[in-house]
């Protein structure tokens, strides 16, 4: 019984893998389809609820939603079961597309097109950073911290990891006496 | 053992990359000073590929990743060292902690870590912009008008509201068409 499970769970989420683009949100309507509709795996709010927790934790959000209602399903191994059908999909399609580019990357045409799209990637991402930036900077704080973080990134050799975890703990600090502050 | 190393530096990924795909982005940019898997400017592939084939972003750009520094088995340890610290940490907050994203504490932590999480994804993005728009020609650098142009254009279309709910893959397909036109 629980293998056949497993199987469902591996199954459904390659699906959920192998027919996204673009992960994260994108993944939502797929994801309430296999998971609420089909299978009655979980309620609609729960998926909400995990994409909340899934923002404040750290990996891929596609991946945690799939740990998440696998271990909710069949435990430690239904956990294991659909976080590999989510990643299965890309292994194999990354490897193959990853495998032809090699033998077509010299030729003069792909050149200019992948010199064409380096600069497309860094359009998309400067606007990922703004309406991230929007979102995340709430007030002067924010700002500084956002300010402070690009610098020591680009000027400094401090870990990347670091300067989040340090960015982590100044926010409980200024939230923490905001809050007695308050009292 | 490039293997282990792999396993190590993705794993540390997994840990550190809080909210999504593009936040593994600055991590897999300092990769490229630290060994010679792939340069910034493969990099700059493999984001637009992993954002135009199925799958979440932050798997494929691992799975990626670890194709270019050891082929497939690469790949495969790259994206499960990816996964694991999630894994754990989604099981134990499954199992004991109820309401997990409403604590108090959690909050005030994401309040200084989501400002920061855009600054070093902007850090990214500098150091992209830096093999993007600098050409060197006769051993002198300078800075390529053309692309500093189309960048500033593709950028500002992409603030208007219908333009920016268009999928990234039919920019990338229009940059490589610019790319080919401009020979650039």
């Amino acid at each position: 019984m629980k293998l056949k499970k497993m199987a469902d769970l591996y199954i459904s989420f390659c699906k959920i893998g192998g027919l996204t683009f673009g992960g994260g949100l994108a993944m939502l309507p797929m994801l309430q389809r296999e998971v609420v509709q089909n299978h009655h795996w979980c309620k609609e709010e729960e998926i909400l609820d995990m994409y909340a927790i899934g923002q404040c934790t750290p990996g891929i959000i596609a991946v945690n939603t799939a740990t998440y209602v696998g271990y909710k399903q069949a435990g430690f191994p239904g956990s294991i079961a659909a976080t590999l059908g989510v990643v299965s999909p890309s292994i194999i399609i990354i490897c193959l597309i990853a495998s032809i580019l090699q033998s077509f990357i010299h030729l003069p045409t792909v050149v200019h097109a992948l010199a064409g799209i380096r600069i497309i990637v860094c359009a998309l991402m400067l606007s990922t950073v703004v309406s991230m930036a929007r979102k995340g900077i709430i007030d002067l704080l924010g700002g500084i911290l956002f300010a402070a973080s690009f610098l020591l990134a680009c000027f400094t050799p401090i870990p990347t990891a670091a300067i989040i975890v340090i960015a982590g703990i100044i926010g409980a600090i200024a939230q923490g006496l905001k809050r007695r502050y308050k009292k | 053992m490039i293997y282990l190393t792999l396993a190590y530096e993705f794993f540390k990924i997994g840990l550190f990359s809080i909210g999504g795909g593009m936040a593994t982005i600055p991590f897999l940019m300092d990769l490229t000073a630290k060994y010679d898997w792939y340069t910034a400017g493969e990099l700059a592939n493999m984001i637009a590929i992993s954002e135009s084939t199925p799958g979440p972003v932050g798997i494929n750009m691992a799975t990626y990743a670890g194709y270019e520094a050891a082929g497939i088995p690469g790949a495969i340890i790259a994206t499960l060292s990816l996964t694991a610290p999630a894994l754990v940490i989604i099981i134990i907050i499954a199992k004991f902690l109820e309401n997990f994203s409403e604590n108090q504490t959690v909050k005030a932590v994401f309040y200084g870590i989501r400002p920061t999480v855009a600054a070093l994804i902007g850090y990214a993005v500098w150091e992209l912009l830096q093999i993007t728009m600098v050409v060197t020609k006769n051993g002198e650098k300078r800075i390529d008008l053309l692309s500093v142009l189309i960048c500033l254009n593709i950028f500002l279309l992409l603030q208007i509201k219908p333009l920016k709910k268009l999928h990234p893959l039919i920019w990338i397909i229009a940059g490589a068409v610019i790319g080919i036109i401009f020979q650039l």
